[in-house]
């Protein structure tokens, strides 16, 4: 019998399905998309906060996508102190703090296979695509906040001129067309790589095996696909 | 009361309805179809072959023309019409480069104001390859 992690085992259903097209060359039962997030590796430009919210029209104050800093005091890994300002989008004045461990997180969402937010959605508004990624149907969000209540990682929003959910789309309109995200494009390290985890020939297989991988909240059987490498245990 | 219903459901329920799952298929399209703003560097590099031939020999051979220069879609689609305005090197090195806590140690970083004192960087450095070089002056 074959036994598959819930991530997989979803994928599989699509790729059992064959589902059809939704655009020229791209066949949406041949991806499975992700995200790798390098915490090595990001230096808190607030790039990828900037260039979101230019791709996506994000209203001011409101975040697809943000960039945390932790420190963490030597003995303290349960308290670790965060900060954000402005979601990170003007990247970081110094801190005064001193020693430590200190890094940046930037957050998205995870784009979970089993997701909490689709599952409370009460007019099928909010959904998880045949290729991986949870998306909204502004047209059918009726504005009941559910949604955001919902997503443990805080990833969600209500427009404050549409009165519907917004969250990260994966920029879908890049990506089904051969393009990366809007925050990869603009990511100068690379912390941040688009994966498409049913292609055999991206380099996040490789990366996969070789690295060690961690999810946000994995306790919560999500099926996040927001993979992190050298993700602190003290980051929630 | 059964063909009122279904006439009813027929008449509210988008037919793109279960195409995929519980959700309304044409969605799919609707999201899919959102004009692009960021041209991606391949666009780019179809015309600015000789910025990348400079670029790839340095430490910036791997960040992206757009992740400095900003969203170029239109740009790349008239050329002509929407010329694109040179980055403010004060501000945008800066982001990058200037010390913080919280950036990897093994990523340059200076204090500008004690590195150069308030000077641009491109006054010493070649933004699309900054590579130090011995015996370059301007690198």
């Amino acid at each position: 019998m074959l036994v598959l992690l819930p991530a997989a085992a979803i994928a599989w259903k699509y790729v059992v399905a064959g589902t059809p097209e939704i655009a020229p060359n791209y066949s949406i039962s041949q991806h499975w998309w992700g995200m790798l997030l390098d915490i090595d590796k990001c230096i808190g430009c607030g790039n990828c906060v900037r260039a979101c919210a230019t791709e996506n029209n994000v209203p001011e104050g409101y975040f697809r996508t943000w960039v945390e800093r932790y420190h963490i005091e030597d003995y303290h890994q349960e308290t670790p102190q965060v900060d954000s300002p402005n979601g990170g989008k003007n990247g970081f004045p110094q801190s005064t703090a001193v020693g430590g461990k200190n890094f940046f997180v930037p957050k998205m969402c995870n784009h979970c296979a089993a997701s909490p937010c689709t599952q409370v959605c009460p007019v099928g508004a909010t959904f998880e695509s045949p290729d991986g990624v949870v998306l909204v149907d502004g047209t059918y969000c009726v504005g009941c906040r559910y949604c955001i209540q919902a997503c443990p990682y805080g990833c969600r929003f209500l427009h404050p001129t549409k009165h519907t959910a917004e969250k990260c789309t994966l920029c879908y309109h890049r990506i089904t067309k051969g393009l990366t995200t809007a925050c990869c494009e603009s990511c100068p390290t690379g912390a941040r790589q688009l994966a498409d985890l049913k292609n055999p020939a991206d380099p996040i297989h490789e990366f996969l095996k070789t690295h060690s991988v961690q999810v946000l909240k994995p306790y919560m059987a999500t099926g996040a696909k927001a993979y992190y490498h050298d993700l602190d245990g003290s980051v929630r | 009361m059964l063909v009122v219903f279904l006439l009813v459901r027929a008449h509210f329920v988008p037919k793109s309805f279960g195409q995929y799952g519980h959700y309304r298929g044409d969605a799919l399209a609707e999201l899919a179809s959102k004009p692009i703003l960021f041209a991606g560097h391949q666009s780019c590099e179809d015309c600015h072959a000789d910025v990348l031939e400079v670029k790839k020999t340095g430490k910036h051979a791997g960040v992206n023309c757009e992740a400095c220069h900003g969203a170029l879609a239109a740009h790349a689609a008239d050329p002509a019409s929407v010329v694109p305005q040179l980055p403010d090197t004060a501000v945008l090195c800066a982001r990058c480069h200037e010390e913080n806590i919280g950036k990897p140690k093994a990523f340059p970083q200076v204090v500008s104001k004690d590195h150069s004192g308030g000077a641009l960087c491109k006054n010493c450095h070649v933004p699309h390859s900054p590579l130090l070089q011995p015996g370059d002056k301007k690198s």
